[in-house]
């Protein structure tokens, strides 16, 4: 396999002018993996900062209810809310290693934005987010923190509005200051070696439930399941199982459902192309022109995905299924109700998986599914679509 | 002699446009092209319309939202390559796009559609040498030249990568961001063009930021042998969309002013028309 690529997938498809950054980005990451001094520094932000390691939950509700033993993996419960924080931190200390003097991010859900904000603040690094407007108002809570954080949150009204074009944006302001800035980019997507330094930053998740679920339960788990957007919290658990006699399933949004034509699931129903900067799966159009998505969790609301689950899908590693809208908020619902966790929309698109997929396990079986993050920035979106019941 | 090389060996420096297919409408954009060549552009770029133009500055990315709104498709874009090599057979035509709609069509196809609708190269920006070996073998086939690009940030070694596989002529970024006007450019272009200048013999051109006719002069006194203007020129169809006439005028108006600030033509000021027939 070519360096950078997943089989056929992944590479560097960005203008002539970026390619200098991506080569300083790779040899940098190459020399700070070696790095006692970083490896240090990451630990300590990872554990005394942002509270890993995260639990594994045996929730004996939720187990008593599907008839099979069910861990969370709870990532809800990492500083900030989501897992976005182990990639955040490790690429903010990795610019400073560079010795950038400023971060860049997209957001949609404004996790992203927000554990960037959070590293940036920690780090002492000024941090700018671009955020599709569309996404600016249905996420306004996460706008307002970052602001809080002392981050700069920059609007996009270009294109959809939503997270492809944000992450547009983002790209149009690397290429004009390369040398001072680093763009920190939320998601195992994007141009080599991005999704390999995303994937590795995130796989402390999947090390962390190996350990936990062999120690608790003397064997590894027969599934493991996780929402996927771009797909880093699901590579981050994935990854170390990856050789293991377990099954890993990739949720994605089924929207209004995979026939509606409005969805996220760039897996199961998108073609082979290249978009942002990676040879992978995405929505198009017959032309080749990125298709507008739909979800009900604004971190799912993309066209591609990252290029190793393409691999993981083809090689059939990975099974991906879609999840519809209905089905997340029916799930969101439940896991309040039944554990007394509220899960992101995004993460309850993994429950609710979760909830169908526990049909086919016996009463021993063990069943993980990756919380990727907390619901408390969705709770005003459910209230109104709800009508204000809960 | 390929229309490229006929040109340059020709002309010096030469004067490249560009514009969005269609932009501000399918039939429109036909208007534009000949309008810009009448006016004196040497070599036109059209653009095909992509939903994410990520190289691209405001001012070009609204003008591939206006064309994909206008249902411009890719079969469009060729379609105006073939009308526009109608009105102009002798002027290098170069077709701009993302790599994803030649993925989508598949190289082959696209190359031989190119070649057949008269391009005479292929511009893909987002597609750096480390890749480009997905499509040079087609571009070769069909007897296309591979415009590729060469940015301030581009190291020494790699430039050289690039310069192995170029034809026609290379394209120097002028500077570090996107398509998109510029007060001024920046003071290294001199620095620029010779480093390359010395490890080709391919012309040079330089565009990104190119806006006026003092940067025009300042491009031209660096070296280069072409100067290539989009934004400025892009910019005035949007602020004439709701009238056409003053939107011809405006172009033609300044790619004559634009035009002044190259040194002026080796050869007598013949009617253009029929100079390149
Ligand atoms: C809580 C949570 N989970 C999942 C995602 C989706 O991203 P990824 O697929 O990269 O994990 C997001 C994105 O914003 C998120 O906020």
């Amino acid at each position: 396999m070519k360096a950078g690529r997943y089989g056929v997938y992944g590479g560097q498809y960005v203008p002539e002018t970026l390619m200098s950054a991506l080569i300083e980005l790779e040899e940098t990451y190459e020399r700070v993996r070696e790095d006692p001094e970083f490896s240090r520094r990451l630990s300590w932000y990872l554990h005394e900062y942002a509270g890993r390691e995260t639990p594994l939950t045996y929730c004996s509700n939720l187990s008593r209810d599907l008839g099979c033993r069910v861990y969370l993996k709870r990532e809800d419960l990492l500083h900030g809310g989501a897992h976005k924080l182990n990639n955040t931190l490790g690429q903010a200390l990795m610019a400073k290693f560079m010795g950038k003097r400023r971060l860049i991010a997209e957001t949609g859900a404004g996790q992203h934005g927000v554990a960037t904000a959070i590293a940036g603040a920690a780090l002492g690094l000024p941090v700018e987010v671009y955020m599709g407007e569309v996404d600016t108002r249905r996420q306004a809570l996460n706008a307002f923190r970052m602001e809080l954080l002392g981050a700069r949150v920059v609007p996009v009204a270009s294109g959809t509005r939503t997270l492809k074009d944000a992450i547009n944006a983002a790209m149009r302001d690397w290429v004009a200051n390369l040398g001072e800035t680093h763009y920190l980019l939320g998601s195992c997507v994007g141009p080599h070696p991005f999704p390999r330094i995303v994937r590795d930053f995130q796989s402390v998740i999947g090390e962390e439930a190996r350990r936990q679920v062999l120690e608790r339960e003397g064997r590894l788990p027969d599934t493991i399941v996780a929402c996927v957007g771009g797909g880093s919290n699901a590579i981050g658990i994935f990854y170390p199982f990856v050789n293991d006699d377990v099954a890993l399933v990739g949720v994605e949004a089924g929207g209004e459902g995979l026939e509606s034509g409005r969805h996220g699931a760039s897996l199961s129903r998108g073609s082979v192309g290249v978009f942002q900067g990676a040879l992978s799966y995405l929505l198009q159009d017959g032309d080749g022109q990125a298709l507008e998505t739909h979800s009900v969790a604004a971190g799912l609301d993309h066209p591609s995905v990252g290029p190793e689950h393409a691999m993981l899908k083809d090689s059939g590693r990975v099974r991906y299924e879609a999840v519809t809208d209905a089905e997340a908020l029916a799930a969101f619902r439940c896991l309040s109700r039944t554990e007394g966790i509220i899960p992101a929309l995004e993460s309850a698109h993994a429950v609710a998986y979760a909830l169908r997929a526990a049909d086919d396990l016996d009463r021993d079986g063990i069943l993980v599914v990756n919380l990727s993050g907390r619901g408390d920035k969705d709770v005003a979106d459910v209230a109104s679509l709800h009508g204000g019941t809960a | 002699m390929s229309r490229i090389d006929d040109l340059f060996a020709r002309k010096n420096p030469v004067f490249i446009g560009f514009t969005v297919a269609g932009d501000p409408g399918i039939e429109a954009s036909l208007r534009v092209a000949t309008t810009m060549i009448d006016a004196g552009v040497d070599l036109l770029e059209i653009a095909i319309p992509y939903s994410d133009p990520v190289a691209d500055g405001p001012v070009i990315e609204r003008a591939h939202v206006r064309a994909l709104g206008a249902g411009t498709t890719p079969d469009d874009a060729f379609a105006l390559v073939r009308e526009v090599r109608g009105h102009a057979p002798a002027l290098p035509l170069v077709l701009f796009t993302y790599y994803n709609i030649i993925h989508r069509r598949g190289a082959d196809r696209f190359f031989a559609e190119a070649a057949a609708a008269g391009a005479d190269g292929v511009l893909i920006v987002d597609l750096p040498s480390e890749e480009s070996g997905e499509v040079a073998p087609y571009a070769a086939r069909h007897g296309i030249d591979r415009i590729l690009l060469i940015a301030p940030t581009t190291s020494p070694e790699r430039q050289h990568a690039i310069l192995r596989e170029a034809s026609g002529f290379v394209y120097l970024i002028s500077l570090e961001g996107v398509t998109g006007e510029r007060d001024r450019l920046p003071p290294n272009l001199t620095g620029l063009v010779g480093a390359v200048r010395e490890k080709t013999d391919l012309p040079l051109a330089v565009g990104f930021g190119v806006s006026r006719p003092e940067h025009v002069a300042a491009v031209a006194a660096a070296g280069a042998n072409g100067v290539i203007v989009g934004s400025a020129l892009v910019r005035l169809i949007e602020e004439h969309s709701s009238d056409e006439t003053a939107m011809h005028e405006a172009l033609a108006t300044a790619i004559t002013a634009l035009r002044r600030g190259l040194v002026p033509d080796p050869e007598p000021d013949i009617p253009r028309r029929a100079r390149i027939e």
